[in-house]
């Protein structure tokens, strides 16, 4: 195996946790708006190592410049729809957890 | 193929009917569609499981992504009270009749399966490639070898668009209340990269997976975030009139293509010598536009207004 196999094959493993956790704390969580903050934020990094880890073990750069542009595009439809959700939830009444 | 495929590919198919049975059972309709767009894009990972990313492409892009939009917002204009389902049929039929009849619908499926002709036309399609005008033996079949299938497609769509836009007019206000200025953003910063990867499918259709089909449903689902973000739907003005042509143009270049052939004294969809190439570049730029804007038509659940969704007049 070569450097770049390591490399890509150790961050696609730490990129794992981050999407168990992710989804733990949207099964685990009490209400929308944690469950919210646990998808958009640890599953984006997850996404982000996994996607670097694959295109550092492709060895292609082009490969690798996709990948990113996927995660990118990820981010921003998250980062979006997360909004939408806790806007829509707040505007219909629900009220977060413990107040 | 190793034990983890394995394991994987029975994870797959666990899931897939588990899916299922949520997407037609579940009593909350919003759950069951919700089961629906997941199932759809665990199916495009069965397709790539099959290596066959022509259709996971499809499946992904139609099945979950334009699929699941036209059942949420069909969702949205039922009023609360409709969206408990009732039961179509008495729980107790499920074991008399329909466990039977699926077991037996599922036996005849794999004894046909089983009888297929083992190598296929595979062989015969590679023998033939050399003459179709692409390299990708998907878009060859497709666009040359069987486009009479793809014509029919094509026009079950355009039917299916003037059915829904005869139906009636598309409801005013196409969509709800702004629920956050980050949309009409994040559609702004997204269009330009929905145009791009759809010419991106497009090009790639002629050498490798990608064609006018995943590519109009791309620019259609571009076209349908837009218009969740505010914009206005001009496709029925009267001043842009011209553009709705581009819904049935399509079909026209298609039969054009066919009927050319005969006219010319060879069979129907035979292109002359030489010229397949340009000619399914031509057809797909046009598939992919009419696909695009149809599926567009489709979500607008009927006829639009004169002046877009504002309703009468502006």
């Amino acid at each position: 195996m070569t450097a770049a196999q390591w490399i890509g094959g150790l961050l696609v493993l730490a990129g794992i946790p981050f999407l168990l956790l992710g989804t733990l704390g949207l099964l685990r969580f009490p209400d929308v708006y944690p469950r919210l903050h646990a998808l958009a934020k640890s599953d984006n990094v997850g996404l982000g190592l996994v996607c670097i880890g694959l295109g550092v073990q492709s060895g292609s750069l082009t490969l690798l410049l996709k990948l990113v542009l996927i995660w990118v595009l990820m981010l921003i439809a998250s980062a979006t729809a997360a909004g939408l959700i806790a806007r829509t939830a707040l505007a219909r009444g629900l009220r977060p957890w413990g107040t | 193929m190793g034990v983890a495929g394995v394991i994987f590919d029975v994870l797959l198919a666990l899931a897939l009917t588990w899916l299922a049975w949520q997407a037609t059972r579940a009593a909350d309709l919003f759950h069951a569609v919700v089961s629906f767009i997941v199932f759809g894009l665990l199916m495009a990972l069965a397709w790539v499981r099959l290596e066959a990313p022509d259709i996971a492409l499809a499946e992904a892009a139609i099945g979950a992504g334009a699929t699941g939009a036209l059942l949420l917002s069909a969702l949205d204009r039922l009023a609360s009270r409709e969206r408990r389902r009732r039961l179509l049929y008495e729980p107790g039929a499920a074991w008399g009749f329909w466990i039977p009849a699926g077991g037996a619908l599922l036996g005849a499926l794999t004894l046909a399966a089983w009888k297929l002709p083992a190598p296929g036309l595979g062989n015969e399609v590679r023998a033939a490639l050399g003459v179709s005008g692409v390299e990708h033996p998907v878009t060859a079949v497709l666009l040359n070898f069987r486009a009479l299938d793809t014509l029919l497609e094509i026009g079950v769509l355009l039917l299916a668009a003037i059915t829904i836009w005869s139906l009636g007019r598309a409801p005013s206000p196409l969509i709800p209340a702004m629920p956050s200025p980050a949309l009409p953003a994040l559609g702004r910063l997204l269009f330009p990269v929905f145009v791009l990867v759809a010419a991106y499918l497009l090009w790639r259709g002629s050498h490798a997976p990608g064609g006018a089909f995943p590519a109009g449903a791309v620019l259609g689902a571009g076209a349908i975030l837009m218009l969740l973000a505010g914009a206005r739907p001009w496709i029925r003005s009267s001043e842009r009139g011209p553009w709705r042509w581009i819904l049935s143009l399509g079909l026209v270049m298609l039969l054009a293509a066919g009927i050319a052939g005969t006219l010319a004294g060879q069979a129907f969809f035979e292109y002359p010598p030489g010229t397949a190439g340009p000619l399914i570049l031509l057809l797909e730029v046009a598939a992919g536009l009419s696909i695009a804007l149809l599926l567009f038509a489709l979500y607008l659940r009927g006829e639009p207004c004169e002046h877009g969704y504002r309703g009468k007049g502006r």
